[in-house]
C-alpha cells in the first residue's frame, strides 16, 4: 500500500461518527459606519489612509510622500502620466528596486483594514511584497463590514493567487518591539476612491 | 529514563536560575495575552465564532478522509502536485526528492511548524543542503543554532542585547547597536539577498480548502511572499488536519487566528494559493505522522483542532516561567504537551505534568480544545501504562500499599507527623521532592482518626 492509502485507511478507521457542519451566522454589520472603521483599523495598524475625489487628487498627494522616490511603478493605466507602467513578462526579480507600486485593490475589509487583491490585478504576485512602499486603490462603495461578508464576494471568483493584505509589513519578534517593514513594503497608503455620480 | 534525561522540571529549573529574566518572560508573554483579551473583547460576536469554528473543527474531523480526497481532487485541478507522506522521515524525503529533480542546493523556507516537528533542517543539512529561515525570529535561533521557543514568537526567550551581538557576529552590524529598528533592517537586507537568489521556497499551510482546492499562508512579515514568488518551485508543507471544508470557513477562522495569536485584528498578509504561477512548479506534501492515530484516540482526538494561534501558551503559568525550550518539543506549551506524548509516550510522557490544570489554556482556545482536562486524562494514561518517571512510580505504589494496610497507615501517619513536628530538617530538604514545589503543611497533635475515637467515647 502507498503511504496515501495507508493515511487514508487509518483516518477513515479512526475518524469519529460524523456531526454536522454548523450555520455560520454573519452577525449583523447595516449599523457599522464601514468607511471610518475602515479608515480607524488601517490606521491603528501602521497603514495610511486618504479620501480622494480622483486620480489627480491621490497623484498630488503621492508627490508630496514620496518625493525621493526613483522607481515608481503601477498597474493601473490612470496613473501613466506620473508612474512607469508595469511591463509584462518581466522577471519578477527586476521588481527589487522599486520603490513605490501602486496598485487596484477589489475591496477593502473594515473590521480588519485588509484589502482583498489578486494575481489578475496585481500582474505578477510579488508586486505589493517586493516594494518599498505600497500604494492601493479601492472605490468607497467596495467596503465590507467583516471577512464573513468578505469571503462573499470571493465565493465564485477565479484567482491563481489572491491576498488580503493589512498595513505595512512587520515584526514584533526583537522583544516585542513593533517594526514596520520587515521584508515587504515600510509603508501601505489607500486611497479611498469616492467617485462622483 | 527520559531521552536525554530531558525533564521538563529540569529544564525548568534551568531556566528559573535567572530569576529577572523569568519576571521577564513572564511579563512579556502577559502582554501578549492581554492583548488577545483586548482584540476579543470588542467583538460581540467572539464567543459564538469560536463555538461556530470548534463545530467547523469537529465536522472536519469526523469526514477528514472525505475532505483530503476531494481536497487532493481540487488541488490537481487546480496544477498543484500533491504528495503523501506517512511520516517525518518520508516527508523529509520527499522534500530532497523535489530538490534533487530541480538541482536545487539552497532553498529558503518560511515558518513552518510541521517541518520543526520533522526536523527537515537537520536533515536537509546532512544530505547538503543549505536552508534559511527567513522569518525573523526562527532566522535568529538559526543563527544560534537553537530550536524555536515558541510557535508564533520562535525567539521570545531572547534579549535584544543577546541578538544585537549574535548580528554583530554573523551579519557584521556594529558590536554594542541592540535597537529592534536597527537590527531588523539588517536581517531585511541579509534576507533579501537570499530571497532573490534562492530557487525553491518551502513555506507551511495555515488552512486548506477542500472545496477549492487552495490553500492559506498568514504572514506578518511577507517572507512567505517573497519567498514563494521569486522561486521556481514551491513547496508547502501541511499535516493532515489543516484541511477546512469551504472557503467562506476561512471568514470565520481568520477573524479568530491573529486576534488570538498577537491580538492583531489580522496578520499583514494572508496569501491564498491556488496555482502555480506561470512557469512555476507548486507541491504540496500532506504529511500524518502521528495525527492518524491521534485521531483515534477519543480523549485526544480533538487535539487535533488546533490552528497554532499559541493563546494557550502566553497565557500559561507554567509556560511563560519556564520557557519553550524546557518542553523539548517542537510543539511546547499547553496544547504540544498533549501533542507530544502521542508521538511518544516514553519521551514526553513528563509533559502533562507540566501544566497546573488551572484550566486557562482551554478558556483562551479559539477553538475550544478541552486542553486541560486532556492533560489531566494524559497523566492517567501515562501512569498505567507504565511511563510515569521512576520516583513518582515508587512513590505512587508506597502510597497504595500505605492506603490499602490500616495498621500501616495509621503507624505511617503517626510517624509523619511526630517527624514533622520534632524534626522538621528531615522533610524540609533537598531530597524531598514534594517540598521542592511547597511548603510542608504544620503538624497537627492527632489524626482525625484518633480524635474521632477520643471523641466517640466521650459522648456515648
Amino acid at each position: 500500500m502507498s503511504s496515501r492509502e495507508k493515511i487514508l485507511a487509518a483516518i477513515k478507521n479512526n475518524q469519529p461518527a460524523c456531526t454536522p457542519l454548523p450555520e455560520v451566522e454573519y452577525f449583523d454589520q447595516s449599523c457599522t459606519p464601514v468607511v471610518e472603521k475602515y479608515k480607524t483599523v488601517l490606521q491603528s495598524i501602521g497603514g495610511k489612509v486618504h479620501e480622494v475625489k480622483d486620480v489627480a487628487a491621490i497623484i498630488e498627494i503621492l508627490r508630496q510622500q514620496f518625493e525621493d522616490a526613483v522607481r515608481i511603478l503601477s498597474v493601473i493605466d490612470s496613473f501613466s502620466g506620473y508612474a512607469e507602467m508595469f511591463t509584462q513578462g518581466d522577471d519578477p526579480h527586476k521588481l527589487d528596486n522599486v520603490d513605490v507600486a501602486i496598485i487596484n485593490a477589489h475591496f477593502g475589509v473594515a473590521e480588519n483594514g485588509a484589502v482583498w487583491v489578486t494575481e489578475h490585478l496585481l500582474q505578477e504576485r510579488v508586486l505589493p511584497f517586493i516594494c518599498q512602499h505600497l500604494v492601493a486603490v479601492i472605490d468607497s462603495q467596495n467596503i465590507v463590514a467583516t471577512m464573513q461578508v468578505a469571503y462573499d464576494r470571493i465565493a465564485g471568483t477565479q484567482y491563481g493567487f489572491g491576498t488580503f493584505i493589512a498595513g505595512p509589513s512587520k515584526t514584533a519578534d526583537i522583544e516585542q518591539s513593533l517594526v514596520l517593514g520587515a521584508h515587504g513594503p515600510k509603508t501601505m497608503t489607500v486611497f479611498i476612491l469616492h467617485n462622483q455620480q | 529514563m527520559q531521552n536525554n534525561n530531558k525533564v521538563h522540571a529540569t529544564l525548568a529549573a534551568t531556566f528559573n536560575v535567572d530569576e529577572p529574566r523569568v519576571d521577564w518572560h513572564d511579563e512579556t508573554l502577559w502582554f501578549v495575552r492581554q492583548k488577545r483579551d483586548k482584540a476579543v473583547q470588542v467583538l460581540p460576536e467572539w464567543e459564538a465564532l469560536r463555538e461556530a469554528a470548534s463545530q467547523i473543527k469537529n465536522n472536519v474531523l469526523s469526514n477528514l478522509n472525505e475532505y483530503l480526497l476531494q481536497f487532493e481532487k481540487n488541488a490537481m485541478q487546480n496544477g498543484i502536485t500533491v504528495h503523501w507522506a506517512a511520516n517525518d522521515k518520508e516527508h523529509n524525503q520527499l522534500v530532497h526528492s523535489i530538490l534533487q529533480q530541480n538541482e536545487i542546493n539552497r532553498i529558503v523556507k518560511s515558518k513552518s511548524m510541521l517541518t520543526e516537528e520533522c526536523h527537515l533542517n537537520e536533515y536537509l543539512k546532512s544530505v547538503g543542503v543549505d536552508v534559511v529561515d527567513t522569518d525573523l525570529g526562527e532566522r535568529i535561533v538559526q543563527l544560534a543554532d537553537q530550536a524555536p521557543s515558541h510557535i508564533v514568537l520562535p525567539c521570545i526567550h531572547w534579549k535584544k542585547e543577546e541578538i544585537g551581538e549574535l548580528f554583530h557576529q554573523y551579519l557584521g552590524t556594529p558590536k554594542g547597536n541592540a535597537d529592534p529598528q536597527f537590527l531588523t533592517a539588517a536581517a531585511r537586507e541579509h534576507l533579501r539577498e537570499k530571497f532573490l537568489t534562492r530557487r525553491a521556497a518551502i513555506t507551511g499551510v495555515n488552512f486548506a480548502v477542500a472545496e477549492t482546492g487552495e490553500f492559506v499562508v498568514c504572514t506578518n512579515e511577507g517572507n512567505a511572499d517573497m519567498g514563494a514568488h521569486l522561486a521556481d518551485v514551491h513547496i508547502a508543507c501541511m499535516g493532515i488536519e489543516k484541511i477546512i471544508p469551504l472557503q467562506k470557513h476561512l471568514g470565520v477562522f481568520l477573524r479568530i487566528l491573529t486576534r488570538s495569536a498577537t491580538g492583531q485584528p489580522i496578520t499583514t498578509y494572508s496569501s491564498h494559493f491556488r496555482q502555480p504561477r506561470q512557469g512555476q512548479q507548486l507541491h504540496i506534501i500532506i504529511v500524518d505522522n502521528g495525527r492518524s492515530r491521534q485521531l483515534g484516540r477519543e480523549d485526544f482526538r480533538n487535539s487535533l483542532k488546533c490552528i497554532r494561534c499559541a493563546a494557550c501558551f502566553n497565557t500559561c503559568p507554567v509556560y511563560r516561567r519556564s520557557g519553550g525550550h524546557s518542553y523539548h518539543t517542537a510543539i511546547a506549551g499547553p496544547i504540544g504537551s498533549i501533542l507530544a506524548p502521542n508521538l511518544d509516550m516514553k519521551q514526553y510522557a513528563d509533559l502533562p505534568f507540566a501544566s497546573t490544570l488551572c484550566g486557562s489554556c482551554s478558556n483562551v482556545c479559539p477553538v475550544k480544545i478541552d486542553i486541560h482536562q486532556q492533560l489531566y486524562k494524559w497523566r492517567q494514561v501515562l501512569m498505567q501504562e507504565g511511563y510515569a518517571p521512576t520516583a513518582k512510580k515508587i512513590a505512587m505504589k508506597g502510597m497504595a500499599a500505605t492506603l490499602s494496610h490500616p495498621v500501616v497507615y495509621r503507624l505511617a501517619g503517626k510517624m509523619g507527623r511526630w517527624v514533622v513536628k520534632h524534626l522538621p530538617f528531615m522533610v524540609n530538604n533537598k531530597l524531598n521532592a514534594w517540598y521542592k514545589h511547597r511548603e510542608m503543611p504544620s503538624s497537627p497533635k492527632e489524626s482525625f482518626g484518633e480524635w474521632y475515637a477520643k471523641n466517640r467515647k466521650k459522648n456515648v
